[in-house]
């Protein structure tokens, strides 16, 4: 009652006023320099994308360009990569979450697996090309690129795991456990799919990895372009991906083919963003009602 | 301690039970006889040891690192510990509620099937039966009826409790440990589980922990108190509230401290 300052005495803050000017700007730019880019790729490459240019190989003697045998090495990739560091991501997960006791290893296999993760990529191509094709006698081969990316992209799937792993309510456990569950019942019934979301998530990540990585393809899967000619043997051949493909082109200043390219593979990161979101909402089971 | 045991069954016998986390002296030479067919209510302050005692009624608290425990906790004459018991096994026997209600984030139907399905059934029939059953027993069938395809996270906190209930009836258990399971809910959901609880002791053996001496004196049929991991006293819940053996128990009861 004493001493009363009335509160309508609203002030104005220039301080505030100004940073959330600058915030606005930063945000904006932003924006613009996303836009900008994928904006110029539609604008440079849309002429170039047509129907010829992604169902044909290339042919020196029609003097055509075409990506198609790119985009199912591109496939041939993904896929035999995610068949291996799937299962194996996301079971060194569930052992370093759920069953190790914690420690010295545990601590030290999370650290290593952060740095790989940090770690550029043609590392992991030098590694690729002299382990895989080297020691292994796997040469120049689809499967050798993907053995590379399966190490480039375990750390990946693993962390997101991990991550999602941890995010499952210990009361979920100890309600499964308190009625009899057995520890791997529980991690099948109610962990796994609980966490499914954020796994389905790491796994578009590394699509996203997968499908934009080339300096640790170059030296592995090779730089071909041939049409497969026998789909079982395909992955034991040489086969470059799309981004190899869009370097050998700008190697040569092709750039309208490599517009092109990186047409393509915007719309490919879109699909599989838009892919992402459907799926770990579908997958969520803690929002369906 | 166990004289006021008469006529009546010995379900659970804990002698000389010590527990230890890292070098914490959790509990402190528990001795009690758990009756079947009876609520028996365990009250303390915070950290006197009686959840603690609760959860390794049906080794929960084998969950927990750097735990130790010696002593015996005998469930018919068998002793829990033995290497050759199957905890899955002991669980189905010995049921728990936890404090907060926990629904797997699935359906009200799935939730319930749960036990059933770890141990062994399939058919839709019988899981429809157990199911029903099970819903029923926890005064919450009519409320669920129409939804048992939904998810039961949509479920109000004191549905969900009884749920919980629900569920862990639905494996056929013999004794129900309920870790203080009304103190997240509303007056009107705790008035439902007590009434609850009053019909289970028929057919089931119930164990609870409870932070509301009142709920003890509403529902207990024996009552021990505990404080700092010592099992202070033991017995009927009207002796306990109205003539404490122990001058501690009689100021806990009595409000001057806890």
């Amino acid at each position: 009652m004493t001493n009363s300052v009335s509160i309508y005495d609203k002030k104005k803050r220039p301080g505030d006023m100004a940073l959330l000017i600058v915030i606005y700007i930063c945000a904006f730019l932003a924006v613009l320099l996303l836009v900008g880019i994928i904006g110029y790729v539609v604008y440079r490459g849309i002429s170039v994308v047509d129907w010829q240019f992604i169902s044909t190989a290339q042919s020196a003697l029609n003097e055509t360009f075409g990506i198609l045998p790119n985009i199912i090495n591109t496939l041939y990739i993904i896929v035999i990569t995610l068949l291996i560091a799937t299962p194996v991501g996301i079971g060194s997960a569930i052992y370093l979450t759920e069953y190790s006791k914690g420690g010295r290893l545990v601590r030290l296999i999370e650290f290593t697996t952060e740095t790989l993760s940090g770690i550029p990529s043609i590392i992991f191509g030098l590694f690729g090309m002299v382990f895989f094709g080297t020691v292994l006698r796997l040469g120049f081969s689809i499967l050798c690129g993907a053995l590379t990316l399966t190490i480039m992209i375990l750390p990946i799937i693993t962390r997101t795991t991990q991550e999602a792993l941890k995010t499952v309510p210990e009361s979920y456990r100890t309600g499964a456990l308190g009625i009899g569950a057995t520890k791997w019942y529980m991690i099948r019934t109610i962990i796994l799919p609980s966490a499914m979301p954020g796994i389905v998530t790491g796994v578009i990540l590394s699509i996203g990895r997968i499908v934009g990585e080339s300096a640790a393809l170059l030296f592995t899967a090779g730089s071909a372009f041939l049409m497969p000619n026998n789909w079982l043997t395909h992955p034991m051949t040489s086969g470059g991906t799309l981004t190899i493909q869009m370097y050998l082109s700008m190697t040569k200043a092709q750039y309208d083919n490599a517009f092109g390219i990186a047409l393509v593979l915007i719309i490919i990161v879109l699909g599989i963003n838009l892919l992402t979101k459907l799926l770990s909402r579908k997958l969520d089971v803690s929002r369906k009602s | 301690m166990t004289e006021q045991v008469g006529k009546e069954q010995v379900k659970i016998h804990v002698e000389h039970l010590n527990l230890f986390y890292g070098s914490n002296h959790a509990l402190k030479d528990v001795n009690m006889d758990i009756l079947e067919n009876k609520i028996t209510a365990f009250i303390g302050p915070s950290g006197c040891g009686k959840s603690t005692f609760l959860k390794t009624l049906n080794r929960m608290n084998d969950l927990v690192p750097n735990v130790s425990i010696d002593g015996t906790v005998e469930l018919d004459g068998e002793n829990i510990f033995s290497p050759r018991v199957d905890t899955t096994l002991l669980r189905k026997k010995i049921g728990m509620v936890f404090q907060q209600p926990n629904p797997f984030p699935m359906s009200v139907y799935d939730n319930i099937a749960y036990g059933p399905r770890i141990h062994g059934i399939r058919s839709k029939v019988k899981l429809d039966e157990i199911v029903e059953k099970s819903l029923r027993s926890a005064a919450i069938f009519d409320e669920v009826k129409d939804r048992m395809k939904k998810s039961a996270l949509g479920l109000s906190g004191g549905q969900q409790q009884r749920l919980c209930i629900a569920r862990a009836l639905a494996v056929e258990p013999e004794v129900l440990l309920m870790d203080e399971p009304t103190s997240a809910l509303d007056p009107i959901s705790t008035l439902k589980i007590e009434e609850l609880m009053e019909g289970l002791k028929k057919d089931y053996t119930v164990a609870i922990v409870t932070h509301n001496m009142q709920q003890a004196t509403r529902i207990a049929d024996y009552t021990a108190f505990f404080l700092v991991g010592e099992m202070v006293e033991f017995g009927t819940t009207e002796q306990i509230f109205s003539m404490p053996g122990d001058k501690r128990t009689e100021d806990y009861i009595t409000g001057r401290f806890g």
